[in-house]
Order: C-alpha cells, then sequence, then structure tokens
C-alpha cells in the first residue's frame, strides 16, 4: 500500500512536471504537448468513439493474429521436439525467421494481400508463430526424461502422454514463449499500422500516424499512452493468470 | 575371486518351491549398452524368479546392473537379450500393472496431490470419476496425507513427496512395485517411517515389491530376500534369505548381525573390482 501510494505520487509528480516545463518552457505544443491537452484530446477521442473503435479494431486484428498464431506455433513447435526431421526443417525455419523482425514482412504483405485486413493478420501472425514454436519446442526438450517415464508406467502413452504430461509439463516454457509471441505480435501490429492504411478501418497505430501528419502531438502522445495502457492491461490479463498458476503450483516466480 | 557361501550365479535364483506359478520369471537376461567407448555389458546372463507377494531388494555398488534389471522389468529398457515374464506374459511395454517409484519422486508439478494420485487411476478402465476420486482419496489416507490432497507438490517435504508417490504407485493396484532407491534421498528420520509404512502396506497388500537399493541394513529391514549384484558385467552374485518377524526395526540386532554378513560379501566384490586404471 505504502509503495503504491510512493509510485502514484512519483507519476503524478512527473506529469507535473511536464506540465510546468511545457507551459514555462515556451516550447511549441507541436513539439511538446502538455498532459492537459492530451488529457482532452483523450477525452474527446473516447466521447467521439474514434478511439474506441479504433481499439476495437488493433484488438480484433491482434487477436486473431495472435490466435492463429498460437495455434500453428504450439502443434509445430510439438512435431518438432518429436521428430528429428521436422526439427531440421521446421525447427531451423524457425529459428531463421525468428530472427527477423515482424516488420519486414510488411513489404511483401502488402504486394501479396493489398492494403487488407489480411495483410495485418499475416503480419501478426508471422510475429507470433515462430516465438511459440521455439519455445513450445524448448519446453518440451527441457521436461525431465523422468516424467515421461513415470507416466509410462502407469500406463500413458500416444495422445495422452502429449496431452496429460509432455504439454503441461512444458507449460512454464510455453507460458514465456506465448508471451513473447504476445510482444512480438503487439509491435508488429502497431508498425504494420503505421505503415498500411486500411480503407475504412482505423487501428491505434493509424490514429497514431494521423497525429503526425496532422502535427497534432497531444493526439499522438495520447495514443502512444493509451498503447501503453491497452500492452500492460493485455499482458496482465492474459498472462497474469497463468503466471499465478505457474507460482502456486510450481512454485515458480517471475 | 571369493565365492560366496550362499548360492551361485547361473543356475535360476528359485524362490520356495511352490505351486504356484512365480510372479516375474527371468531366464538368461543379458543387456549390452553400446556407447563412443564400446560394449558395456551392464546385465549379464541374470536368472531370476520371484512369487507374488515377495519382497526382494537388489543390493551392489555403483554400475553394477540393478536399476537397469529394474527398468527392463519395468519395461522402460528395450534391447535386452533373454526372457522375461510377469504372470506368464513377456515383458514388452511399461504398463500399469508394475508401476515404478523413483529416487526423484517423479510427481508431476502442474497437478496436486490428490490430481497425481488420480493420474495413474485415469488410464485404469471401468471405473467412475466418483469411484476413481475414492480411490485415490483412500491411497493418500494410507500414506498418511488425506489432509494434503489439495497441496501443491513443491510445498511438501521429500518424505511427503514419496509418500504421494508411493499412493500414485498403489492406487491403480499393481501386480508388481518397482522401487528404484526411492528413500536415498530422505533423511535418516523420515527413512525409518518410511520403512514402517513400508512393511505395514506390504503386509496389508501382499503386493510383489521388487527395491532397489545402496543401503544393505535398509534392505534388510525391508526384504524377504536380498540379491547381491556384482558389476562389470552386472550378475547376481548371491542372495540372502530374510527370515524374520515383521515388523522390523532398522536397528534391530537381527538385521544387524544379517547386515553384517551381507557387507561382508559387498565388500568382497568391491575390492577385486575397484582397482581402476
Amino acid at each position: 500500500m505504502k509503495n503504491l501510494l510512493a509510485a502514484a505520487l512519483l507519476f503524478a509528480l512527473l506529469i507535473l512536471g511536464w506540465e510546468w516545463i511545457a507551459q514555462a518552457s515556451g516550447v511549441s505544443a507541436i513539439l511538446l504537448p502538455p498532459p492537459t491537452k492530451v488529457a482532452l484530446y483523450l477525452a474527446h477521442s473516447l466521447q467521439s468513439g474514434d478511439l474506441v473503435s479504433a481499439t476495437l479494431t488493433t484488438l480484433r486484428r491482434l487477436s486473431l493474429g495472435y490466435v492463429a498464431g498460437v495455434l500453428a506455433g504450439l502443434p509445430l513447435g510439438l512435431l518438432s521436439a518429436r521428430f528429428k526431421l521436422a526439427n531440421l526443417t521446421i525447427g531451423t525455419l524457425a529459428l531463421g525467421l525468428q530472427t527477423l523482425p515482424s516488420v519486414c514482412w510488411v513489404p511483401i504483405a502488402i504486394l501479396w494481400f493489398g492494403l487488407t485486413e489480411n495483410a495485418m493478420l499475416f503480419i501478426v501472425f508471422m510475429g507470433t508463430v515462430w516465438a511459440v514454436l521455439l519455445a513450445t519446442e524448448h519446453g518440451i526438450r527441457q521436461i525431465p526424461p523422468l516424467y515421461r517415464e513415470a507416466a509410462l508406467t502407469m500406463g500413458s502413452r500416444g495422445i495422452h502422454l502429449w496431452l496429460k504430461v509432455l504439454l503441461p509439463a512444458s507449460l512454464p516454457h510455453i507460458v514465456t514463449g506465448t508471451k513473447q509471441g504476445w510482444a512480438f505480435a503487439w509491435r508488429s501490429l502497431m508498425a504494420a499500422e503505421i505503415y498500411v492504411t486500411v480503407l475504412g478501418s482505423n487501428g491505434l497505430g493509424h490514429l497514431l500516424h494521423y497525429g503526425r501528419e496532422l502535427h497534432a502531438m497531444d493526439q499522438v502522445v495520447a495514443l502512444m499512452l493509451f498503447i501503453i495502457l491497452i500492452g500492460f492491461a493485455a499482458d496482465k490479463l492474459l498472462f497474469g493468470p497463468w503466471e499465478r498458476f505457474l507460482h502456486r503450483r510450481w512454485g515458480l516466480r517471475d | 575371486m571369493s565365492t560366496p557361501a550362499t548360492s551361485a550365479t547361473s543356475t535360476p535364483i528359485s524362490a520356495a518351491p511352490l505351486a504356484v506359478p512365480p510372479k516375474i520369471r527371468l531366464r538368461s537376461v543379458s543387456k549390452v549398452f553400446s556407447g563412443p567407448q564400446g560394449d558395456l555389458t551392464a546385465l549379464q546372463d541374470i536368472n531370476l524368479e520371484v512369487n507374488d507377494g515377495e519382497f526382494v531388494c537388489f543390493v551392489g555398488p555403483s554400475g553394477c546392473g540393478k536399476s537397469t534389471l529394474l527398468r527392463i522389468i519395468a519395461g522402460l529398457e528395450r534391447g535386452f537379450t533373454g526372457d522375461a515374464d510377469v504372470d506368464g506374459h513377456p515383458i514388452e511395454v511399461p504398463g500399469r500393472e508394475r508401476t515404478m517409484m523413483f529416487q526423484d519422486h517423479a510427481l508431476f508439478p502442474w497437478l496436486d496431490v490428490l490430481g497425481n494420485v488420480l493420474f495413474s487411476l485415469g488410464l485404469k478402465p471401468g471405473l467412475t470419476q466418483k469411484e476413481r476420486v475414492e480411490i485415490a482419496r483412500s491411497h493418500l489416507q494410507l500414506v498418511g496425507l488425506e489432509r494434503f490432497e489439495k497441496a501443491s507438490i513443491h510445498e511438501l517435504s521429500g518424505g511427503m513427496k514419496q509418500r504421494v508417490a508411493l499412493a500414485r504407485a498403489l492406487a491403480p493396484n499393481p501386480r508388481v512395485l518397482l522401487m528404484d532407491e526411492p528413500f536415498a534421498s530422505l533423511d535418516a528420520m523420515t527413512r525409518e517411517q518410511l520403512y514402517g509404512d513400508l512393511q505395514r502396506i506390504h503386509s496389508a497388500f501382499q503386493k510383489t515389491i521388487l527395491f532397489v537399493t545402496h543401503n544393505v541394513r535398509e534392505a534388510v529391514c525391508l526384504a524377504d530376500r536380498v540379491l547381491l549384484f556384482s558389476p562389470r558385467p552386472g550378475l547376481i552374485r548371491s542372495e540372502f534369505r530374510v527370515d524374520m518377524p515383521r515388523p522390523r526395526e532398522f536397528n534391530d540386532a537381527a538385521a544387524a548381525d544379517l547386515s553384517r554378513e551381507i557387507t561382508a560379501a559387498f565388500k568382497r566384490i568391491l575390492a577385486p573390482t575397484d582397482t581402476r586404471p
């Protein structure tokens, strides 16, 4: 509680300082908008519904692309951990593609899909899938062989062994991997939205981009803050429960 | 090499002559591990019969193949030669009629205590979920952990973990219980408690138990028969019957005498082979 108060106080001071510098320094609001103007923009755009619809658009793209990435990454990771050939092919490919920043997919996505939703989904998918794949594979390789043997002596094999033992046993790694995949997906989507304009459906990245074009720095800063907020909330909501579970059951700390 | 007084190796070491067929029958079982440094004969020509309900301990120095033999019977070790049967059926794959306990508890950290015991029951057909939970609870009661069914594994002490592992191994009602140094990493006090529990459970359920240990005293405290293994190549050198009433105390004087005799044989085995290059 005491820490929370101290943190709140610190942030309040930070904002006050920012307001003071913006007002007193005489720097143009185009370069450094004061927090009051940023707050005003936030209030207006929330009221007009622009921000809400942009957030929904962004979150829809993110969740669709991300879910597809996880759904592809998990089984491919299992395959890569299980079969030597899959490891040499899919595993190596994943290792290579993971080093490619996912914003590098933007040009080819535009060529293949045009300025469409599919281009967005493709970029998010590419940002997610390799991280999840590699984390799953790594997680399965890290499982103590003892778990497998203990399960075998209790009659577990085949699908049961994979679903009830190997997959849950690699959960700590899978959570880390999906979290990393999430971070990549979020970053790549923002980059994509700034570069790719899909007519009629603006995401948060688009609003940020328009803010720059209109020299509306209050909009830019407000969106940056909002994007931080969304990323933060999603992280806590999506991964918080898993991390709490790992902490409680495994006794793991993050 | 000195020849132990009790029994020779190449003839089958048979249990008491009974009309019932043995629970476990091994005929000239050998296992060779091929490695970069050449072949290593882990087990050579093992012949062994174990009766239903018998408690047999495998004792011997490291590398004598006693754990490998246990793993062969569990079905975890492939590529051996010879015949290995349980209840007249050749051992091919692991199965819940031969459950195993390990030195590391091998409990699953993603499940709670009850969930771990239920895991071994989940694969047993013909039971409703309610019956499974009942059986799991009764086995937790057996090892004195009924109050901990919701606990996570990392919250338990080493002794409690092995108790859960014992409950998990017993719950599917296996024909044979295989124990690979299950108490080796516990402190002395906890170990002695578990000797008591294991003897109580053995006399209540009359399970066939094969138990691997380094500890001669432990073997004498628990077993009907102690088999002494020698390394390189791994073979059964001698067998000792333990005809002492149960429950036995770890510190019984009679147990101490027999332990001394086995330890002496143990040392004779170690002496010629311990000249390392």
